[in-house]
């Protein structure tokens, strides 16, 4: 059963939906920015920046709707609105349309906002609402809600391929029969002081204080590690026959998703890449594509010293004399790490820049790291070819070793 | 000092239309909680949970299937503040 993408929706730190998103990034901007409050004073953090929400969702969901919702489940939605209303809001058999969507984190700013109530005015104080809350299936949970979900919904948590596994989870329910339509992402709300401690405690965070903007430069001999990022993308997929049968507007084709694991660190990736480039040859395998189909790469690139080689390593030893040709993007340099959120908005970057013909850039690279043999989209977009049919790879690899690829293609 | 009836009654209906987005102007009285404002258990638990903060008053968990109406509601807290 072919799986097509229907519908997109996203709010990040470059803008309050999937366009003005990626408008943003192909002309490479940053959003990235010094923190607005004073928690580094506050708690000695040693970081005080972040990709925080270009648009606030308070300003489009109902007083009502931000008290019932984490965070986390109040970006999915605005992203599941625009995703729905892109697709035509289909009218879809309940018990054929699923959902899900993920988060690497969970509904961190409920439960810690809990447990201050419970340290400051009592146990009797925590509202009734804090446990749907803050459970990790709540995003999934409450986009099912909003479409009427009945074929499923689903949470899978894999740190930052989180939203990866999401669209291959959905992928797979459309192509085992279990589901015609799915509305698949991720999303993440943990821009707080405790998971911004906790990262800088790992070393895994950027201290480029000075110079948010610049903060995030994969594959930079400058990059310090990475940036936090908040915010949601939502695609809306669909078995091809479904959506040909309602005249829908195809964006893109989700064709493979390979997934592996690498037994090897909790945190650390598997120094070889070996289970990465597995994960990017079964997805290509499984789209019954050969390696010469993929043009363009979206990296999981998290501006990590350790990290961004040794995906670029997979990458060239992967696709040999064909790596030249392929051209890599790391859009974590503009959008900061959405950790959970982040497989899903590079999902969405991926399938526009099928849709466009062109890479998006990578910023802050004025000194490529010179062991990194691919070919880096710097500075600008790069055109795709401009006809003919084009395959490209969305990675996204999580804290315990998990690797996903994903394979999209022009439809 | 102890709130009046009414000055209760304003008070409980700001919590109700922050938390479950209903008109101000059905949160009368005479109105029921589930039957007329569509308000779910767990909304209901969220309300008296905020209106024992606001009120200072508290209100069992035992007593709270009893207060069907808003005005039940609002008698109640009433009759509770110290």
């Amino acid at each position: 059963m072919a799986v097509v993408v229907t519908g997109l929706g996203a709010t990040t730190p470059l803008g309050g939906d999937a366009s003005s998103t990626w408008e943003a990034a192909l002309a490479g901007r940053s959003g990235v920015r010094t923190l607005d409050n004073d928690w580094a004073e506050l708690y000695g953090m040693p970081v005080n920046f972040a990709g925080q929400l270009a648009v606030r969702p308070d300003t489009i969901l109902t007083r009502p709707e931000t008290k019932r919702m984490d965070p986390s489940a109040q970006y999915a939605i605005v992203a599941t609105r625009e995703a729905w209303a892109d697709a035509g809001s289909p009218e879809v058999d309940p018990e054929r349309l699923g959902a899900v969507v993920s988060s690497g984190i969970g509904g961190v700013w409920t439960l810690l906002t809990a447990w201050d109530t419970v340290k400051e005015r009592g146990a009797a104080r925590v509202l009734p609402m804090t446990v749907p809350m803050l459970m990790p299936n709540s995003p999934a949970a409450y986009v099912e809600l909003e479409v009427g979900a009945k074929a499923g919904a689903h949470a899978p948590v894999s740190a930052c391929a989180s939203g990866a596994e999401a669209i291959g989870m959905a992928f797979e329910m459309i192509e085992s029969g279990r589901a015609d339509v799915v509305v698949a992402g991720g999303t993440e709300a943990a821009i707080h002081p405790l998971p911004i401690s906790a990262f800088a405690a790992m070393a895994a965070l950027s201290k480029r204080n000075d110079d948010p903007a610049a903060a995030s430069r994969p594959y930079d001999m400058g990059r310090d590690g990475f940036v936090l990022g908040e915010g949601s993308a939502i695609l809306v997929l669909e078995s091809e026959e479904h959506a040909r049968a309602r005249g829908a507007k195809i964006y893109a084709r989700l064709l493979g998703v390979g997934m592996t694991s690498d037994a090897y660190h909790i945190a650390a990736p598997e120094p070889s890449g070996d289970g990465q480039t597995r994960a990017m040859r079964f997805a290509v395998e499984r789209a019954g594509l050969s390696l010469n189909d993929i043009v363009h790469v979206n990296a999981h690139a998290t501006s990590t010293p350790v990290g961004d080689p040794i995906e670029a390593r997979g990458i060239a030893s992967l696709f040999g004399d064909h790596t030249a040709d392929v051209l890599v993007s790391a859009t974590k340099s503009m959008t900061g790490h959405l950790l959970g959120g982040a497989g899903a908005l590079e999902s969405l970057f991926t399938i526009k820049a099928l849709q466009d013909r062109k890479a998006p850039p990578t910023i802050n690279v004025p000194n490529p790291d010179p062991d990194l043999p691919i070919s880096l989209v710097r500075d600008v977009p790069a055109d795709l070819a401009p006809s003919g049919d084009l395959a490209a790879i969305n990675n996204s690899f999580g804290f315990g070793g998990h690797n996903v690829a994903l394979v999209f293609a022009t439809p | 000092m102890a709130l009046s009836e009414q000055e209760v009654l304003a008070g409980l209906a700001e919590i109700v239309v922050e938390e479950t987005g209903v008109d101000a102007a059905d949160v009368q009285l005479d109105k029921s909680f589930t039957d007329d404002l569509d308000i779910d258990s767990l909304s209901m638990m969220t309300i008296v949970t905020l209106a024992e903060e606001k009120f200072d008053v508290r209100i069992p968990d035992e007593e709270v299937k009893n207060l069907v109406t808003v005005g039940d509601a609002v008698s109640y807290i009433t009759s509770a503040q110290a």
